[in-house]
């Protein structure tokens, strides 16, 4: 029982621990394994979670029995115990990935340091996902941004404007989380507390207080660098793009989530009574900037040649279609923003994979002109890629429609009949990229032969694994939906 | 599993199998050929057996799973299903049997591909006629819109593919743009999407927020042509010919019609589609009262006689029939929007009497083009007593389009002129009439020239028996349906029933 009733801390301090031993050991593999089992415990844990939440509702772990709002506490509710599990789960399969990828994109002697990096950016992840204190938020943000600007740089190997780009995420980053930790400061000096649920009492009892105001506008604008929101976005494209493959897809599935889900927890769980600020932040600023975020980065992929960089665009606007729906401001609303951050972080992430796979294959970068037939002559890698392509449109049976489904939902209700344009104009301009991407890949002939003989199959299993999970949830989507409806129900209460 | 879910479940798999043993027997020509009208026997048939089913009062559903609440992969069979689920698979039959000939004839190339494609529009032809919810109804009119590409740009010429692009790039972005939105505000509204005898909206739903619903339904579904969603299918034409057929007689026009075959499927699917959404999720009675589908009937009459009129002006004989095929899928609209009980059994049987005449059509043009290597009607001079089977057939297909007795084309001409004065818009039999003049004046004038104007230059002509006898058959069907109204006016008596 004791482990039981420690889960919460020990998801984040095994990584942690386990990370410090992996940059000891002497071998690759054996860091490798090392990793892998670490992930695995931590997805056992994830599911354990998931379990005691289902029936208790809510758990606060308070670290070293310091009660809040004194001590630090992890909070976990419905609104993020599937987030943690979607982060293990991922972590699982992209280390499993990484087996094959990394060891060919990255220097052998570095690759236990590699792995120990890879689990120190894993339990920051948890902790951002769990921690129900401001501050340590901070901390946990800085852990995460430094491990993942360590990730981008590994791809120096493959292409030294990995540099340039880990460089650049650095310096925005830094300048996002000095924003988020200036926001905390003006909190804690209107309220002298840093626990999120002590903060919101406090700011009822306070009324419209400009110093709460002020930290809440400095906090929201910090997060949203690093959600990747529009238009502080501006890291992002050249950070997946350039780092190792097994990197991108871990930091594209999931990374931007767990700072999207803190970012609905401030707005809807934290500053819900600062009616005047939220409801202003909402409409004139997130639902414009939203719009923005789902038009620009569907245009600019439709004229990106460069296949990793088009899918990140791809990913700034599928974060605007998150963002899009918590904008609306209703139980529906973040329902279906919840819904599609796990949705999309499976398809984002089986997408990068195979990205990787088809690099790998061809022995350069994946680009228009490189990848011609490619998908020919990879077609276990190409089956996966297109079954996921499918559902980021939206195709009914794939993960990707229950997500549409239940934005449309939200914007119906509303009764907004220009929104629904918008939104529907979107999806379909996001069929003509990856069109593009099929016509290249299958219909064209195949120019070069393989570098590699055939497939790793270490390599494609999971991208399957997932693609698997994607289709799944296509069709019995009855989790999914009830997660998202769980999450919302747990920030602004059940309608 | 109940006998009656087995027969629904082999009439939706059967197509599939044959698709599968056509790429497996893709060496064996003659094995491989004999597998579409197998395929068709068997699915038309288990069709057939469904159909008294339903006539019979019986239900006839399989659901296997839920998608999302109140969404159901699930196959229910309406009546209105059920006669198309016949008209596609009867149609089919003869459509495999005549694309041999004219593959064979013609010598097309990549025969295994086609025939590969075409069983597996068919296939997505019958889930469209069973689908037991709109959702189910949209996945498959998806389906049937790619499976349908490669028949479209079959002969891989520049023509071909641009209009193979033309034809994806309209349909697919409509039905991206407002035939899903409007699925996801029906089920927003509703909470379901099951197809229920009255409708599914709830009775307080705004009339004008109804008539915007319905905008988006009837542009959506890009396969009913209504204008000026019309312009993929004259494009599409240029198609061999068993794929202008299918296009247009079962699917594509009316579900939007498929290839010869292919193009009569699929026009007819775009047509069913609307047709079914006016009955089975608005309800005709809620159209009625609200008069929500007014503006939709006067753009349906606008589409008919502006089609004909352009039809006038083809001199190629597929665009001219491609013209009429829009006019006459818009009666179909137009039966749909006037909402009344005889209106929409008009429309219902107009979707079989058409499908059979217009593919007679289609065949016709076809038989022409591989036998004599016409494709003009400012040639046909003089053709007639050569190739007489052929133009006899084309003739009494005109005239069940024209509406003429003892042609089948007579009956559904006849319920929507009463449909429209019971719907109490007497102008749009002045419209019908109008039509049907026109029809006359563009169909019957091929015959005209082939039998009584002087042969102007000597035409080689062949006769492949396999391109002669699918039309002379189906028009002898349009013949019987005069007769045999009975047999499937049931159908759609049970689906106005209130």
């Amino acid at each position: 029982m004791l482990i039981l009733d420690n889960i919460p801390a020990l998801l984040v301090a095994i990584p942690l621990l386990a990370s410090a031993v992996v940059s000891l050991l002497p071998s690759a593999r054996i860091a490798w394994g090392f990793a892998f089992v670490t992930t695995l415990i931590c997805l056992y844990m994830a599911f354990e979670l998931v379990g005691i939440i289902s029936s208790t509702q809510a758990l606060s772990y308070a670290f070293g029995g310091w009660e809040p709002p004194w001590g630090i506490v992890f909070v976990l509710d419905s609104a993020n115990v599937y987030l943690v599990l979607l982060v293990a789960f991922v972590s699982v399969i992209a280390t499993l990935y990484a087996y094959t990828m990394l060891a060919r994109e990255i220097a052998v002697e570095d690759l236990p340091k590699a792995y120990a990096v890879w689990l120190l950016a894993i339990a920051s992840l948890f902790g951002l996902a769990m921690t129900g204190d401001a501050f340590n938020l901070f901390v946990f943000l800085e852990i995460s941004a430094l491990s993942s600007i360590t990730l981008i740089a590994l791809g120096a190997g493959q292409d030294r404007r990995a540099l340039l780009a880990a460089y650049n995420y650095l310096i925005i980053g830094a300048i996002g989380a000095t924003f988020y930790v200036i926001g905390v400061g003006y909190l804690y000096a209107a309220t002298g507390s840093l626990n999120l649920i002590d903060i919101t009492d406090r700011l009822n009892e306070l009324g419209t207080n400009q110093a709460a105001i002020t930290g809440l506008a400095f906090m929201l604008a910090g997060i949203m660098v690093k959600a990747g929101v529009f238009p502080v976005h501006i890291w992002l494209p050249a950070a997946y793009s350039y780092a190792p493959s097994a990197v991108s897809s871990l930091l594209a599935a999931v990374a931007t989530k767990v700072a999207i889900y803190y970012f609905a927890r401030l707005l809807f769980g934290i500053f819900i009574d600062i009616t005047q600020l939220v409801d202003f932040f909402l409409l004139y600023i997130l639902m414009p900037v939203s719009v923005l975020a789902i038009f620009y980065g569907t245009i600019a992929a439709i004229y990106q040649s460069d296949f990793k960089r088009l899918f990140a665009l791809s990913s700034i606007a599928q974060i605007g279609y998150i963002t899009f729906a918590f904008s609306l401001n209703s139980h529906s609303g973040i329902s279906a923003g919840f819904i599609h951050i796990i949705n999309h972080a499976l398809i984002k992430g089986a997408l990068f994979m195979a990205v990787g796979i088809f690099a790998l294959g061809i022995g350069s970068r994946a680009t228009m002109s490189s990848m011609q037939g490619v998908g020919r002559q990879m077609p276990i890698t190409f089956a996966g890629f297109v079954l996921a392509g499918l559902a980021l449109i939206g195709v009914p049976l794939t993960a990707g429609f229950i997500s549409k489904l239940y934005l449309f939902k939200a914007i119906f209700e509303t009764g907004n009949g220009f929104y629904v344009a918008l939104i529907a104009l979107s999806s379909v301009l996001s069929v003509l990229y990856l069109w593009k991407i099929f016509e290249v890949m299958w219909l064209k002939e195949p120019v070069q032969p393989l570098k590699i003989d055939k497939e790793p199959a270490s390599a494609y299993l999971p991208v399957w694994l997932m693609v698997g999970v994607i289709m799944i949830f296509g069709v019995y989507s009855g989790e999914v939906i009830s997660s998202g409806i769980g999450a919302a129900n747990a920030l602004i209460g059940a309608r | 599993m109940s006998d009656l879910q087995l027969l629904l479940a082999i009439s939706l798999v059967m197509p599939l199998l044959s698709a599968l043993a056509v790429l497996v027997f893709s060496n064996q020509e003659n094995i491989r050929d004999i597998c579409g009208p197998v395929g068709g026997l068997i699915t038309f048939i288990s069709a057939i057996f469904i159909a008294s089913a339903i006539m019979d009062g019986k239900t006839v559903s399989i659901t296997l799973w839920q998608i999302a609440p109140g969404i159901g992969f699930s196959f229910a069979v309406t009546p209105l299903g059920a006669l198309f689920g016949l008209v596609a698979s009867g149609l089919w039959i003869l459509a495999s049997i005549y694309t041999v000939g004219y593959m064979r004839g013609a010598k097309e190339k990549n025969q295994t591909r086609f025939a590969f494609y075409y069983a597996v529009a068919i296939h997505a032809a019958m889930a469209i006629s069973y689908s037991g919810n709109l959702m189910m109804l949209f996945i498959f009119y998806e389906v049937l819109t790619f499976s349908t590409y490669p028949l479209v740009a079959h002969s891989q010429t520049k023509e071909a593919r641009n209009a193979g692009r033309l034809y994806m790039g309209i349909l697919v972005a409509t039905s991206l743009l407002l035939f899903l939105p409007a699925i996801f505000w029906v089920w927003t509204v509703s909470g379901t999407l099951e197809f229920t005898k009255g409708g599914i909206l709830p009775a307080d739903f705004p009339p004008f927020l109804v008539s915007v619903m319905l905008a988006m339904f009837a542009f959506g579904i890009g396969k009913a042509a209504l204008m000026p969603i019309h312009r993929w299918l004259p494009a599409a034409m240029v198609a061999p010919t068993p794929v202008s057929a299918l296009l247009h007689a079962v699917a594509v026009v009316k579900a939007g019609v498929f290839s010869v075959l292919t193009i009569t499927v699929y026009v007819k699917a775009g047509v069913f589609s609307v047709l079914t959404i006016t009955v089975y999720i608005f309800g005709i009675d809620f159209l009625n009262t609200t008069g929500s589908a007014v503006w939709l009937a006067w753009l349906a009459a606008f589409s008919i006689l502006a089609s004909s009129i352009i039809a006038i002006t083809k001199d190629d004989l597929k665009a001219r029939l491609a013209y009429s095929t829009i006019s006459q899928l818009s009666y179909i609209v137009l039966g749909a929007a006037l909402a009344t009980a005889a209106a929409t059994e008009g429309a219902a049987l107009h979707i079989v009497m058409h499908a059979t005449a217009k593919i007679t059509l289609f065949f016709c043009a076809g038989a022409i083009y591989v036998n004599a290597h016409i494709k003009k009607i400012s040639e046909l001079d003089g053709l007639g007593p050569k190739l007489p089977l052929i133009f006899i057939a084309f003739f009494l297909a005109s005239l069940s389009i024209i509406g003429i007795p003892p042609m089948g084309g007579s009956w559904s001409k006849f319920l929507l002129m009463a449909g429209s004065v019971d719907a109490g818009m007497p102008l749009m039999l002045a419209v019908l009439a109008i039509s049907s003049l026109l029809n006359v004046y563009y169909l019957l004038e091929p015959c005209a020239r082939a039998f009584f104007k002087p042969a102007i230059k000597d035409v080689h002509v062949e006769n492949h028996i396999l391109t002669i006898i699918p039309p002379v058959v189906t028009a002898m069907i349009s013949l019987s349906l005069f007769f045999t109204i009975d047999w499937v006016r049931p159908l759609t008596t049970l689906m106005v029933m209130p």
